[in-house]
């Protein structure tokens, strides 16, 4: 069964061990944020890390069942497993707290490189150096396309996920319909029953 | 009415993208390039490349960089809430309803059959970037850089932030008016 020992909303504990734990929370997803190169769901070994084995707020169950319902949202991974922890062990404050923690230290770092690449910009070999860099981010996008289409295939199965990578394409592309409607369709038609009985998926 | 269509463009994007940040890095460049126009594919290709380079979460890192060109301070934080504040509403308000049908079959396909959609997103976008590419500095150097970081990042597993900055290197040289 679940561990029913840690107290949702822990904002009730008193004195110095409320404080002590949300420092431990901003320690904790400060460090999550901060290692966790490529994006949030690489950083997802570094929460295991910190949330079951150091400071043990969870369970491997607890959070195995976390993991999987987060990954069912829309959303960005990190800031979800972040909240949802923080909330529960530190309450209102825990969740604001682990939130910034995760977020902000990079978010600032990103602000200031942005700002010294636009400062700059006119010069000529700066200009060349932002050209430069397009190429590598279609690289990147490609292999991250490619990421998404061969799980499409793995877990579809390949006439599925190519049905349903051509249809949306040409829907996008030669209808110039919003992905957003698309997305919207796709779920009203998983969550549609009468649709679904007739058609086995 | 800044404030209101970035909170807009990046509520979208983080209600629609299934799959964590990168997921809805296609989503996003729909609101930035295409709907609002705030930025060209030349700049929002700075956006991701610096985000990679940098760690932590890269929805947020995005939301800042755009809020606050955009908005300032004031449009950072916007364009951060409208990342995380409603997908992580929706996740603790459901999460004990969720747990009780984790495991239903229908729960389970949602992030199965939005996946070919992001997937053909970022296709087009890759295209896009391509183009871009070729339009600042050539086809030759756009196959060259283009080829050199992918032996890097796949074939020899080197750490991209390693990648970009000698790209920004490359073009730093290449870039001088001699």
């Amino acid at each position: 069964m679940k561990d029913n020992n840690i107290p949702l909303g822990g904002g009730k504990t008193p004195g110095l061990g409320k404080w002590k734990l949300q420092k431990d929370l901003f320690t904790a997803f400060c460090r999550v944020g901060l290692l966790g190169f490529g994006g949030g769901p690489a950083a997802i070994p570094i929460f295991h890390q910190e949330v079951v084995r150091n400071y043990k707020w969870m369970d491997e169950d607890e959070f195995g069942d976390t993991l999987a319902l987060a990954n069912t949202m829309p959303g960005p991974i990190a800031t979800k497993l972040a909240g949802y922890i923080g909330y529960k062990v530190g309450g209102k404050l825990g969740c604001l707290n682990a939130i910034l923690a995760c977020v902000l230290p990079t978010s600032l770092m990103m602000i200031v490189l942005i700002g010294i690449l636009q400062k700059y910009k006119d010069i000529s070999w700066v200009k060349n150096m932002s050209a430069s860099v397009v190429p590598v981010v279609a690289v990147m996008l490609g292999i991250l396309s490619w990421d998404f289409i061969k799980k499409s295939g793995d877990t579809l199965g390949w006439k599925k996920a190519l049905t349903m990578l051509v249809a949306a394409g040409l829907l996008m592309e030669a209808l110039n319909i919003h992905p957003a409607i698309i997305i919207v369709v796709v779920l009203i038609f998983i969550f549609f029953p009468i649709r679904r009985r007739g058609k086995k998926a | 009415m800044i404030y209101w269509q970035l909170f807009l463009a990046f509520f979208i994007s983080g209600m629609l993208g299934y799959g964590g940040g990168p997921a809805t890095i296609p989503l996003v460049e729909n609101e930035v390039v295409g709907t609002y126009g705030w930025m060209d594919t030349q700049e929002f290709s700075e956006v991701v490349a610096i985000g990679n380079s940098l760690p932590g979460p890269i929805a947020t890192k995005m939301a800042a960089s755009i809020g606050y060109s955009e908005g300032g301070i004031l449009g950072a934080f916007v364009a951060i809430f409208a990342t995380v504040a409603p997908s992580l509403f929706l996740m603790i308000g459901l999460m004990a309803v969720l747990m009780k049908y984790k495991d239903h079959p229908k729960v389970k396909s949602i992030t199965k059959l939005i996946r070919p959609i992001i997937a053909i997103l970022l296709v087009f976008m890759t295209v896009q970037f391509v183009e871009t590419s070729v339009e600042g500095v050539g086809i030759l150097f756009t196959g060259i850089i283009a080829l050199a970081s992918y032996l890097m990042l796949q074939k020899w597993n080197w750490h991209p932030a390693f990648v970009i900055m000698i790209a920004l290197a490359f073009g730093a040289v290449t870039g001088i008016e001699w």
